[in-house]
C-alpha cells in the first residue's frame, strides 16, 4: 500500500506546480506534438513526477485484448473477434459510427460487459482472475454527462473510490482537494453540489473522481460529447496536459474523428458489426487509410487535417520585407525590391501592424490605419503547417506572418513556400510513418 | 357557528383531558395503531419496493398487488377479519396495513426507477457492490419520493384508524362512534377535529423528516 505521506501533502506546493489553469502551455503541448509520439518515446519523455506521488507513482498498464467477441442472447454480435494491444502510458482512442461496438469494447475492459469469447489481459494477467470490484477500483471510469452523485458534495464525489478502498475520511478529502486543483477546479467549489456546476465543470469533477485513487488505467466513454465545442476543446487540452504528467493508460471512446485525431496516441477505427478497421497512430491514419470505410469516416478534409502533424518550424521565413514604422527612406528603398509585392510594417517593438503594397510607403509618414490587415499570425517555432497555411489563406495578401513567443514578427512566408514545405513534409513522412507503425 | 362551538366546548372541557376516555389516552392509542400499521406496511413495502426498483424486475406484479390493495374496502375488510379472527388487534391492523402498502410499495418502486441511470452506471464502474449502489447511490436520490409515499400511507392510516372503534378498540374513533351512538355531537365534532389535527401533524412531521434526511444536493437539483 502507498503510505499516507505520498498523497495530499504540501497543498501550497501543489498550487504552485500542479495548477493547469494558470500555467502557460508549454511549446510541446500547444502544438499537440507530445500526443503524437510513439508510446515508447512517450514513456521516455514523461516529465518528472512533480508532486503527485513522490514515492511511488502509478503509471499506466498494458491492456491486451485477445480475439474478444461479445454476442448477446438474441444473436446480435456487438464485438467480433477483436484483438488490440493497447499501449501503456498513452491515449488509445476507439472511434467509429454508432453500433460499431466501441463502448462495448470499453465496458469489457472493466467487466461492465462480460465477453462471450476471448480474453483481456491487464499487464499480462487475465482480468477474469481478480474480483470484479477490485478490478474496477483499479480503473478510473468517466462517462458522458459525468454521472455525478447529486446528493454528495463535489469533494465527496471525488473521494468516492478512495473511500471504497478504505482510506480515512480526512485523507480521502485531502486527496480530493489535490485532484480538484489538478483538473483545474476552483477550491471554492468543494462544498457545492453537482447541480450548482456547469456541464464542463461537472465533467472535470468526473475526471477528478476517476483519478482519485491514482489508478493505472482510465476508461473514458464519450466523456466530452455533451458539452459545447468551446468547453470541449478546453477539456481536451486539459486531458492532454494531465496525461503529460500522469502517463496513465487511457482508453477513450468517441464518435468524433477530430477528437480521436487530437487526443489519440493510437486510434482504433471500428466498423459496424464490431470489427476493427484500422489501428494506427493518427498521422498514419490520415496519410494511409486502410480502406474505403476508414477513408470515408475520416471525412473530406483529411489532407488539411494531416498538416497539423507537420511542424512549421522548418519554413523558410523571409525577414527582408519587414520594416519598422519609423523606417528611414533608405531602409524602405533597400527592402522595396521587385520580387516582394508587399511589405510588413511593424511597431517599434517589432509587432506586426499590417501590410503595405510595395512602393507605397513613404518614410516618416506611414499611416498605420491605412495598412492592410495582417490577419492572425502563427507561432514560428511551435505551430503546425496547418496553422501556417490557415494564416496564409486568411491573409488578404496571401502571405502569412510568423511571430515569436513575444508576438514580434519573426518573418513572413508566402503560400507558395508553404505549399513547397507541405510537399517536402509528405515526401518525408512517407518514409518515417512506416517506422512508427506498430 | 355550531361546529366551532362544539369544538371549543369539547376541547375546553377539563373532564375530557383525563381518564381512560380522555384525549391524551385516545390520541396515544391512535398514534399507537398508526405506528404499528405504518411499521408493518413499511417493513413489507420498503424492502420489496427497493429491491424491485433496484433490479427493475416485478414491476407488473407490483402494479397488480397495488390495484387489488386499493380496491379492498378497509371497513369491510375489518368486519370480515373480525368475524374470521374474533376480537383482537389483528382485525384492526390488517385493513390498515393493506391500505398503506400500495402507496409505499408503488412510490418506492417508482422512486427507485426514476433515479438517473448514469450515476448508477458510474458507481458500478468504480467498483461499488450492489448493496452500496442501492443504499449509497440510489436511495439518497430516491428518498424524497419514498418519503412522500410513506407520508400518504401515514395520513391514510391516521384517517382510517377511526374504524378500530367499531370493534371495541380505542383511538380517536371512539369519540365519533360513541358520540353518534349517544347523539352527542359535541363529541363527534371533537373527535373529528382531533383526527384532522393529527393528519396535519403527520404532514408536518414528514416535512421535517424530509428536511433532515434529504441531501441539499438532491433538494436543489429537484427544484431546478
Amino acid at each position: 500500500m502507498r503510505d499516507a505521506d505520498g498523497f495530499g501533502r504540501h497543498p501550497a506546493h501543489n498550487r504552485e506546480n500542479g495548477s493547469f489553469r494558470t500555467r502557460a502551455p508549454g511549446p510541446e503541448s500547444s502544438s499537440g506534438e507530445r500526443s503524437r509520439l510513439s508510446p515508447q518515446l512517450l514513456a521516455q519523455s514523461r516529465p518528472e513526477a512533480g508532486d503527485f506521488c513522490q514515492t511511488r507513482r502509478v503509471f499506466g498498464a498494458l491492456i491486451r485484448i485477445d480475439s474478444v467477441t461479445k454476442r448477446y442472447p438474441d444473436g446480435t454480435v456487438a464485438v467480433d473477434r477483436l484483438s488490440l494491444e493497447i499501449p501503456d502510458r498513452a491515449i488509445t482512442v476507439l472511434v467509429g459510427p454508432s453500433g460499431c461496438g466501441k463502448t462495448t469494447t470499453l465496458r469489457m475492459i472493466n467487466r461492465m460487459v462480460e465477453p462471450s469469447e476471448g480474453t483481456i489481459l491487464l499487464d499480462g494477467k487475465d482480468i477474469q482472475q481478480q474480483p470484479v470490484n477490485t478490478l474496477r477500483r483499479s480503473m478510473g471510469y468517466v462517462i458522458q454527462n459525468a454521472g455525478l452523485f447529486q446528493h454528495r458534495t463535489i469533494l465527496d464525489n471525488i473521494a468516492t473510490v478512495p473511500r471504497l478502498l478504505g482510506w480515512g475520511k480526512e485523507r480521502s478529502r485531502a486527496r480530493a482537494r489535490e485532484l480538484m486543483d489538478r483538473v483545474g477546479l476552483d477550491g471554492t467549489l468543494a462544498r457545492r453540489y453537482p447541480y450548482q456546476l456547469s456541464g464542463g465543470q461537472q465533467q472535470r469533477v468526473g475526471v477528478a473522481r476517476a483519478l482519485a485513487a491514482d489508478p493505472p488505467v482510465l476508461l473514458m466513454d464519450e466523456p466530452f460529447s455533451a458539452v459545447d465545442p468551446v468547453v470541449r476543446k478546453g477539456l481536451q487540452d486539459e486531458l492532454l496536459r494531465i496525461q503529460e504528467e500522469l502517463a496513465k493508460t487511457i482508453v477513450f471512446v468517441t464518435h468524433d474523428i477530430d477528437e480521436a485525431v487530437k487526443l489519440g496516441t493510437m486510434v482504433a477505427v471500428m466498423r459496424t458489426g464490431g470489427r476493427l478497421a484500422q489501428f494506427a497512430p493518427p498521422a498514419e491514419l490520415l496519410t494511409d487509410p486502410a480502406d474505403a470505410f476508414v477513408e470515408d469516416f475520416l471525412g473530406t478534409d483529411r489532407g488539411i487535417r494531416r498538416l497539423s502533424f507537420f511542424t512549421a518550424a522548418g519554413l523558410d521565413l523571409l525577414t527582408a520585407p519587414i520594416v519598422a514604422v519609423d523606417a528611414t527612406a533608405e531602409q524602405i528603398a533597400a527592402r522595396d525590391t521587385a520580387d516582394v509585392p508587399y511589405l510588413l510594417v511593424t511597431d517599434l517593438d517589432g509587432r506586426p501592424l499590417g501590410w503595405a503594397e510595395s512602393g507605397e510607403l513613404t518614410a516618416g509618414s506611414i499611416e498605420t490605419d491605412r495598412l492592410l490587415p495582417h490577419g492572425r499570425p502563427f507561432a514560428a517555432g511551435t505551430d503546425s503547417l496547418r496553422a501556417a497555411l490557415d494564416c496564409a489563406v486568411l491573409s488578404p495578401t496571401g502571405w502569412a506572418v510568423a511571430v515569436d513567443g513575444e508576438g514580434r514578427a519573426a518573418g513572413v512566408v508566402s503560400q507558395q513556400t508553404i505549399a513547397e514545405a507541405i510537399r517536402g513534409a509528405h515526401a518525408n513522412s512517407a518514409r518515417t510513418t512506416q517506422k512508427v507503425a506498430p | 357557528m355550531n361546529i366551532l362551538n362544539y369544538m371549543a366546548d369539547f376541547l375546553g372541557d377539563g373532564a375530557h383531558w383525563t381518564g381512560y376516555d380522555g384525549i391524551p389516552t385516545r390520541v396515544g392509542e391512535h398514534i399507537g395503531y398508526t405506528l404499528m400499521a405504518l411499521g408493518i406496511a413499511a417493513a413489507v413495502g420498503l424492502p420489496v419496493g427497493l429491491l424491485t426498483g433496484h433490479t427493475g424486475r416485478g414491476g407488473n406484479a407490483l402494479a397488480l398487488i397495488a390495484t387489488v390493495g386499493r380496491a379492498l374496502p378497509s371497513f369491510g375488510l375489518m368486519v370480515l377479519m373480525f368475524l374470521l379472527l374474533g376480537l383482537g388487534m389483528a382485525p384492526v391492523l390488517i385493513p390498515l396495513v393493506v391500505l398503506a402498502i400500495p402507496p409505499i410499495l408503488v412510490t418506492t418502486y417508482e422512486a427507485m426507477r426514476s433515479v438517473d441511470p448514469a450515476p448508477v452506471d458510474a458507481a458500478r464502474g468504480m467498483g461499488m457492490g450492489e448493496p452500496e449502489v442501492l443504499f449509497r447511490v440510489e436511495l439518497p436520490v430516491a428518498l424524497p419520493l419514498i418519503l412522500s409515499g410513506l407520508r400518504s400511507a401515514a395520513i391514510q392510516i391516521v384517517s382510517t384508524a377511526t374504524i378500530a372503534a367499531y370493534v371495541s378498540f380505542g383511538g380517536l374513533g371512539r369519540y365519533i362512534v360513541d358520540g353518534l351512538y349517544q347523539r352527542d355531537y359535541e363529541k363527534v365534532v371533537g373527535g373529528a377535529t382531533l383526527v384532522a389535527a393529527m393528519a396535519l401533524a403527520t404532514l408536518a412531521l414528514f416535512w421535517a423528516v424530509t428536511r433532515l434526511t434529504v441531501s441539499r444536493g438532491v433538494r436543489g437539483a429537484g427544484t431546478g
